[in-house]
């Protein structure tokens, strides 16, 4: 029975680090613009089915698709930023946000289901069902390799953030939009580009939720809820947060799987997260964080 | 300028009295309803209007997959009565809205169905979750709720007379799969069995009846447990289940990511069960093999039609089928069956009452006469559950669905047993 729970926290660290690399980008967003994406969840999905049309079609392999997925979902957060976002009031900005994104996840479904139709799909390749043999435990190799990509996209992220001057950019005009103006600063470049990476990002985690899912164009809306609740965990605008959150809360549900019962898992993590919020009602890392200069 | 008090009064009496006018359209409105009192005489072929059908379908959220294939089905039977001269002479018109997979949205489109559409005849949605509301709507209405895909005991445990499942009954489906392992030879027989299974209306009555069946054969229970239908992660579950080495294992699903997820994370684990049976998913034809790959090989599922029946009017519908989408016999979802087999029974019935009459309908429908259908014959019980129907078992054999249990029945090939191993 031990082993049981071992290899239930080993599958909810690699499970969560998949899952920080889906909310990553939403969390980033958020943070930095005051945004909430509800369009993430299909966003992610849109990035699966980009790799598996690349996968399918041209025979490349899974991690090869993101050459070209992470720059074509900059393209489509760049797209999206400048025809919706840009417009929306400062004032009403983050509850705005949240009927404009949804309907920018109406319109990207609508597409995705003409394109590809309602069918379950998923990415296949050759490490994708291997795993290998570690000190008594499987580890599945796309698992691990989701949650490398993950911790080394997130680092990046954080270098970009806290490491260049666009990250000081970025920060600054998030602190005071006016003052940042004064300093010679693009504010409206800033948040489109951090729109663009915010979504480029979520084609890794895309990738590897298509190798790790079924899904059709409508999965969207299961994952959205859960990348909320990390985000909100970690603390919104906390890109190390959404990692640590994500981790947590899959070791929190596959434990009560194995220990208790599949059923009592979701409630207890959300217990959990109720206590937590209790005494940090900015979640485990807060937003304070990502816009500290 | 109406003073705050004035305007809150006032606000106050109107939605009081849009309360009041609410209340008695619902109650008053059924009563004129009940369908249309049209019958074959005051429908001339090409004078008379469109004989219009609403049905709530799944066309978008977790069961959407099964709904657009529900969908296809229903618009295969109008297009195949259409061309036949229609019904009572009429042209069939179609009424197809989109709930989402919500059961909230069920109840109001059903509503709008009967009392805005004003629909001839109402036809089922995809899954018992949405049927059990529907049919209360429909039964509200005085309406007939003829369905293919709510054959659960919840549907019929409210016992109304209005609705009627073309399709299996659903708490013996495994029951020749776990009757099949069960008389397999001591030295064959799985020892130890698993039962993990979603929390849906759908999959948890059929897995009690096959544990029962199973353990009278001495296959031990070595796992079973609920698994709620809204899953972050498979993987614990599924690991766990391996962790019992269990020799078969019945899987309670209602779609096709929850098997994916579970064949891959036994593949994982290099755990090779003997038998694999999953209660839907494995049934969805292409829609099941482009997610699991080469994994489908020797995945079972009990079911009551499949690509390759033999009966007539099942080869005309694959054959339709097969020109308008493409694909093969066993790339085809068995819903599409379903929702087909509903026109069909629709069709017999209001043509024999010559009437769209719902109360005549479901008068006929319960006279225990016996329908004929692509999959099938159907013969409703004093609860609207069909007993004709067949329950059989298929199998994914070299990239076919192919129809094994029965054993020696018509049809029937030899199991894959044990299974390949995945991979």
């Amino acid at each position: 029975m031990t082993s049981q729970y071992a290899q239930a926290v080993v599958d909810g660290v690699l499970s969560g680090g998949v899952y920080a690399l889906m909310a990553a980008g939403l969390t980033l967003i958020f943070g930095v613009m005051d945004v909430i994406n509800i369009a993430q969840g299909v966003m992610v999905v849109l990035g699966a089915y980009l790799s598996y049309a690349l996968s399918v079609h041209l025979g490349l392999d899974l991690f090869a698709t993101l050459v070209v997925t992470v720059p074509a979902l900059f393209v489509v957060g760049v797209a999206v930023e400048w025809l919706f976002m840009r417009r929306l009031a400062d004032r009403d900005r983050t509850a705005m946000s949240i009927l404009v994104t949804y309907a920018v996840a109406i319109i990207i479904e609508g597409i995705l289901i003409q394109v590809f139709g309602p069918d379950f799909v998923q990415l296949h390749g050759p490490y994708v069902d291997k795993s290998v043999h570690v000190l008594g435990f499987y580890l599945p190799y796309i698992y691990l390799y989701g949650f490398m990509l993950a911790v080394v996209l997130l680092g990046l992220l954080y270098a970009l953030l806290y490491l260049t001057r666009f990250g000081q950019a970025l920060r600054a005009s998030l602190q005071d939009r006016r003052a940042a103006e004064l300093i010679g600063i693009e504010v409206n470049r800033v948040r489109t580009l951090t729109f663009g990476i915010g979504v480029a990002v979520t084609a890794a985690g895309g990738m590897v939720f298509g190798a790790t899912n079924a899904f059709n164009p409508n999965s969207g809306y299961d994952l959205i809820s859960r990348l909320l609740t990390i985000v909100i965990l970690g603390g919104l605008g906390s890109i190390g947060g959404a990692l640590v959150a994500a981790v947590f809360m899959l070791v929190v549900e596959d434990v009560v799987a194995v220990a208790w019962s599949p059923t009592w898992s979701t409630l207890v993590f959300f217990a959990v997260l109720v206590i937590v919020l209790t005494f940090r009602p900015s979640g485990l890392f807060g937003r304070t964080a990502v816009r500290a200069q | 300028m109406h003073s705050g008090w004035q305007w809150q009064r006032r606000g106050g009496l109107l939605a009081a009295g849009s309360a009041l006018a609410l209340a008695l359209a619902l109650v008053l409105a059924p009563a004129g309803l009940g369908g249309s009192k049209r019958t074959a005489a005051s429908c001339i072929k090409g004078a008379g209007k469109p004989i219009k059908i609403g049905a709530s379908l799944s066309l978008s959220g977790d069961f959407s997959a099964d709904g657009q294939a529900f969908k296809r089905g229903y618009q295969l039977w109008a297009a195949h009565v259409n061309s036949h001269g229609g019904l009572l002479g009429c042209h069939v018109k179609l009424d197809i809205v989109s709930d989402a997979s919500s059961p909230a949205q069920v109840v109001t489109n059903y509503q709008k169905l009967i009392s805005s559409d004003h629909v001839d005849l109402a036809f089922g949605p995809f899954s018992t979750l949405l049927t059990v509301p529907s049919s209360k709507v429909a039964n509200r209405f005085g309406y007939a709720l003829i369905e293919g895909a709510g054959g659960a005991p919840a549907v019929f445990a409210n016992g109304l007379h209005n609705v009627f499942d073309v399709s299996l009954i659903i708490k013996n489906q495994l029951v020749t799969a776990a009757k099949w392992l069960a008389s397999l030879p001591k030295s064959e027989r799985p020892k130890t069995a698993a039962y993990p299974t979603s929390n849906d209306p759908f999959t948890q009555p059929q897995l009690p009846v096959a544990r029962k069946i199973m353990q009278k054969a001495g296959i031990k229970t070595v796992y079973s447990k609920v698994f709620p239908a809204e899953v972050t992660d498979y993987t614990p579950i599924a690991t766990a289940v391996a962790a019992t080495k269990a020799q078969a294992v019945l899987l309670g699903s209602v779609d096709v990511p929850t098997v994916s997820a579970f064949i891959q994370a036994f593949a994982q684990q290099h755990y090779n069960p003997k038998a694999f049976i999953a209660t839907a998913g494995p049934d969805q034809g292409s829609a099941f093999t482009s997610a699991v790959g080469s994994n489908a090989e020797g995945v079972m599922v009990p079911n009551g039609w499949y690509g390759g029946e033999a009966n007539k009017l099942s080869r005309a519908m694959v054959k339709a089928y097969i020109k308008k989408y493409g694909g093969n016999a066993s790339g085809i979802n068995a819903d599409v069956a379903e929702a087909y087999s509903v026109g069909e029974v629709a069709q017999q019935a209001v043509t024999k009452i010559k009437s769209l009459d719902n109360k005549k309908l479901i008068a006929y429908l319960h006279s225990g006469k016996t329908f004929t259908s692509v999959q099938g014959p159907v013969k409703f019980n004093a609860l609207g559950e069909n007993t004709a129907i067949k329950a059989f078992t298929f199998q994914w054999q070299k990239g076919k669905y192919v129809q094994v249990l029965p054993k020696g029945a018509k049809q029937s090939k030899r199991p894959e047993y044990p299974k390949k191993p995945w991979g």
